[in-house]
């Protein structure tokens, strides 16, 4: 007979649950409240935008990308139309106009995550205001979308070589309004959490990754330079003209919950300089690269030119084909390092598509985060890590 | 130091190993054999700096010799330089050896490999599926899996 | 000439119906304070949260907690199969019914005064006078958490069962941080009864005529016990930050979890029923009960209300504390601070 009778008790979290960030599933063994094991379980919006996007033209793939990490679907956009670019040798002629818009939009993009992130962690910590607060500034930033590309969600507004259109009249004003209000917005958050003695006890130590472990895991972004390790493929490794820009990448060394809190609300009013900047230097210009093979004409030009006829017939019924190779191109997601692996074969689907997503990789960190703690630091980790599962199960 | 100094130490090391080294639009692409992944993958870990793995995955170019390639994304967070390193695996033998024990961030990567493209990784520590539903048969991103799923009528429209 | 005090042997008729009426509008009010403390929370958080809370329903929203009662009467009452049925049923009633029995205690204002046959008799504005009133209604509090934890027992759901055991230990932990925060005032006013304790409460603050723009509540003399109850209490109701039994983001719903129908809405009035029991204890214990500027029973409802507006802000603005940190601020924090105010307050008390 058994003299010792404790067992350990399986919890199964999610795919339905509050607060697991959509159909994530942990299954989680507990001895008593404390974490013994847990073991994440994905696949549950898996939608095949790999497989779909070889039968897909290099345009129709752009509005696959949305879909990926909804929270940001420009940064997808901008991950995807950029290695395509690069693919076809054009990133050099992109015009000033299109980068400096792609990177307001960029970083209207982070700052919408950052604000989902920031109102979800807190909620799923129980501090419900903040939730609501936050989501009052992504709804102005909502708006922008919509007056950008008429979706507020799904935006789909890059191309290859450019933009689907130029910015509507006002629309500059409106985001240089938004992004002057946004520090003193962050200091609202800040005010209703950071002091808070409850919010630091359940933040401060929780979820620790030293920055070697956090390398070997593969975890990026805020989540990586809240483990000491300044690195910021905006500024090393720069795209859309990112070295134009003045911006610091913060950087803290505590490696827990409250620092990659700090760390997100810092890169937002980061991000609200940049945009500030990028408008400061934004210039009228066109809005679409000069490669009549590959970027399609305006309707004008369609009705009235041969030529542009049959490039307009060209691009929509087969699209352009970029000769065989492969290109890896990356940028700095809100969530980490968004990769696109691109195999061409001369035709005009990818022939291979890989994505690299953040969450998807981060989320390998949350067992070694979260074992041996209380179950409500489950909740913390989850939020803290920023996973959206639309890009983890793809 | 530049790409071609890694490459070049790369070959010193490893000069039996090493099949191809293509430069496309600025990136490196170092195809070697499979039989010492592990420790190339190492030595490019502990010797050239190489300590993220950005990615991994599995490339399907059905109708030619071999007929897979699992590739291995690298980066350098020091240098902040890219490379990639290639490995063919053949139909017959569709196995690697994994690299989860160099990066642990190759786990989960490997089990996507195996679950969409069917790539055993050997000495894997948990390979089981791992988008798809543990009772699905087939490896969906194998260009020789239709589009709309197994025993459905293909898709009459048109997708391009 | 003294008013005669209604008892049952001499004016039976009197007495009963004094009764009776006491206690239908002391349940009645107290259901509509329930109902409409939901819609106050919903208005008020709403407000703080730059929203605007019910306003389709009715005038300003105002018939929302009838149409949410309604909804949840007419709703499929499930039970689930692993269930154990009697006690999933019972449960809900067992935290129902200790939350209304301790109304029964409480004054609500000073006698009412009528004649009646030409004998002036007076009626006192409680349901019963207890003379170990406090004591009942800890024991009130306490046979609360059985409710509770039945829930999570008899759900046969893992998320209830956490949510149960988080709760007893919880309520426990705190039951004793809070009643003992209030021995010190038992050992001020000498007697166990409301009645008496708001009796105590009455002239200038410690009895000196210089300081007779102060009333003589137990806040002032006892801040610490005043505290400690408080946050005790929160933690004995469950409200933010304390909620941790029905932690939705943590355990789904905690305890009711598996609850549907009326069975929910009783767990929901519960709470707002204890939120209003222990408003209604922290003013008659120290904010001097029905004493005020207005008539009577309006103080004593002005200071409930104003108790329960504390509760809910505190729910805007924290968030929620984790199961370990809760059990060291019971434990560590609340319990020695309240035995050192107990000692304190003893020496004080011998000494002057």
């Amino acid at each position: 007979m058994a003299v010792n009778n404790t067992e350990t008790m399986t919890i199964n979290m999610g795919p339905q649950h509050p607060s697991t960030h959509g159909v994530l599933q942990l299954i989680l063994e507990l001895d008593g409240e404390i974490v013994v094991k847990a073991t994440p379980h994905i696949g549950f919006l898996h939608r095949g935008i790999e497989k779909l996007s070889e039968h897909r033209t290099y345009h129709q793939t752009i509005p696959l990308t949305d879909r990926l990490d909804y929270l940001a679907p420009m940064s997808n956009n901008l991950g995807y139309v950029l290695a395509v670019e690069k693919l076809l040798g054009m990133t050099d002629e992109i015009p000033e106009r299109v980068q400096r818009i792609r990177v307001i939009m960029a970083e209207l993009t982070r700052l919408k995550s950052h604000l989902v992130w920031l109102a979800c962690h807190a909620l799923d910590i129980g501090a419900m205001t903040v939730f609501l607060y936050c989501f009052r500034e992504r709804e102005n930033i909502t708006d922008i979308y919509e007056k950008v590309s008429g979706a507020r969600m799904t935006s789909n507004y890059f191309r290859v070589g450019g933009l689907s259109a130029d910015l509507p009249d006002g629309l500059e004003q409106e985001i240089r309004t938004f992004a002057e209000s946004m520090p003193a917005h962050i200091e609202e958050y800040e005010g209703l959490l950071t002091g808070n003695r409850i919010w630091q006890k359940r933040t401060i130590g929780v979820g620790k990754i030293s920055a070697e472990a956090a390398i070997d895991i593969g975890i990026t972004g805020p989540a990586l330079r809240a483990s000491g390790v300044d690195w910021d493929l905006r500024r090393d490794n720069p795209y859309s003209g990112y070295e134009d820009y003045d911006f610091e990448v913060p950087v803290r060394e505590g490696c827990d919950t409250f620092d990659r809190y700090k760390v997100r609300l810092d890169e937002m009013r980061q991000a609200s300089r940049i945009i500030l900047q990028a408008l400061d230097k934004l210039k009228p210009g066109p809005i679409l690269a000069d490669c009549p093979k590959i970027v399609l004409p305006n309707k004008q030009d369609v009705v009235n030119n041969i030529e542009s006829l049959i490039h307009h017939f060209k691009i929509v019924t087969e699209g352009f084909k970029p000769e065989p190779g492969e290109i890896y191109q990356s940028v700095e997601a809100p969530k980490g390092e968004l990769g696109f692996y691109l195999i061409s074969d001369g035709s005009s689907h990818p022939f291979r598509m890989k994505i690299r997503p953040p969450s998807f990789v981060n989320l390998q960190g949350l067992p070694q985060m979260v074992e041996g703690r209380l179950l409500a630091d489950v909740i913390a980790v989850i939020g803290t890590l920023d996973i959206v599962l639309g890009e983890i199960d793809r | 130091m530049s790409d071609q100094k890694i490459v070049e130490k790369l070959k010193a090391k490893f000069s039996s190993e090493v099949l191809d080294v293509v430069v496309y639009r600025g990136e490196t692409t170092v195809t070697v054999k499979k039989e010492q992944i592990v420790d190339i993958c190492t030595f490019m870990r502990d010797k050239l700096g190489y300590n993220l793995l950005c990615d991994l995955c599995g490339v399907d170019y059905m109708g030619k010799e071999p007929r897979f390639m699992v590739v291995y994304n690298l980066y350098n967070i020091t240098t902040k330089q890219r490379i990639r390193i290639k490995a063919p695996v053949t139909e017959e033998d569709a196995s690697i050896d994994t690299v989860s024990t160099v990066w642990g961030t190759a786990n989960w990567h490997e089990r996507e490999c195996w679950d969409l493209m069917g790539i055993t990784f050997n000495n894997h520590p948990d390979l089981r599926r791992i988008l798809m539903p543990a009772d699905w048969e087939g490896h969906p991103l194998r260009k020789d899996y239709p589009l709309q799923g197994p025993d459905r009528e293909p898709y009459q429209g048109r997708l391009s | 000439m003294t008013p005669e005090v209604l008892t049952l042997s001499e004016t039976p008729w009197l007495f009963t119906a004094a009764m009776l009426i006491k206690v239908i509008v002391a349940f009645v009010v107290t259901l509509l304070i329930v109902a409409y403390a939901t819609y106050a929370e919903r208005k008020i958080i709403g407000r703080m949260q730059t929203r605007l809370g019910p306003t389709m329903t009715g005038p300003m929203g105002l018939l929302q907690p009838i149409a949410d009662g309604l909804k949840l009467f007419f709703k499929e009452d499930i039970i689930p199969s692993q269930a154990h049925w009697f006690a999933f049923i019972i449960a809900p009633i067992m935290i129902l019914a200790p939350a209304f029995l301790s109304i029964v205690v409480i004054p609500f204002g000073a006698d009412f005064q009528f004649t009646y046959d030409g004998t002036l008799y007076a009626v006192p504005l409680q349901i019963t006078d207890l003379n170990i009133g406090v004591l009942f209604i800890l024991a009130m509090a306490g046979l609360g958490v059985y409710g509770i934890v039945l829930a999570g027992l008899a759900s046969n759901s893992k998320y209830s069962l956490l949510g149960g055991i988080r709760s007893t230990a919880q309520m426990i932990s705190y039951e004793l941080a809070a009643g003992l925060s209030i021995v010190a005032i038992f050992m001020l006013s000498e007697t166990l009864s409301m009645r008496g304790i708001v009796a105590a409460q009455q002239g200038p603050l410690w009895g000196l005529e210089s300081l007779s723009f102060l009333p003589n509540w137990f806040i002032f003399s006892q801040p610490l016990a005043f505290l400690l109850f408080i946050v005790g209490s929160m933690a004995e109701i469950n409200r933010t930050p304390f909620d941790l039994p029905e932690a939705e983001t943590e355990l789904v719903s905690g305890f009711c979890t598996e609850y549907s129908a009326m069975k929910y809405a009783l767990f929901f009035m519960a709470e707002y029923a204890n939120m209003i029991t222990v408003s209604a204890i922290a003013a008659t214990l120290f904010f001097g009960g029905w004493a005020g500027p207005f008539y009577g029973w309006i103080n004593f409802l002005l200071k409930v209300f104003a108790f329960m507006f504390f509760f809910i802000w505190i729910r805007a603005t924290f968030p929620r504390l984790r199961y370990d940190q809760l059990m060291f601020l019971g434990w560590k924090v609340m319990l020695p601070a309240a035995l050192v105010n107990i000692v304190i307050t003893g020496i004080a008390i011998l000494l002057w």
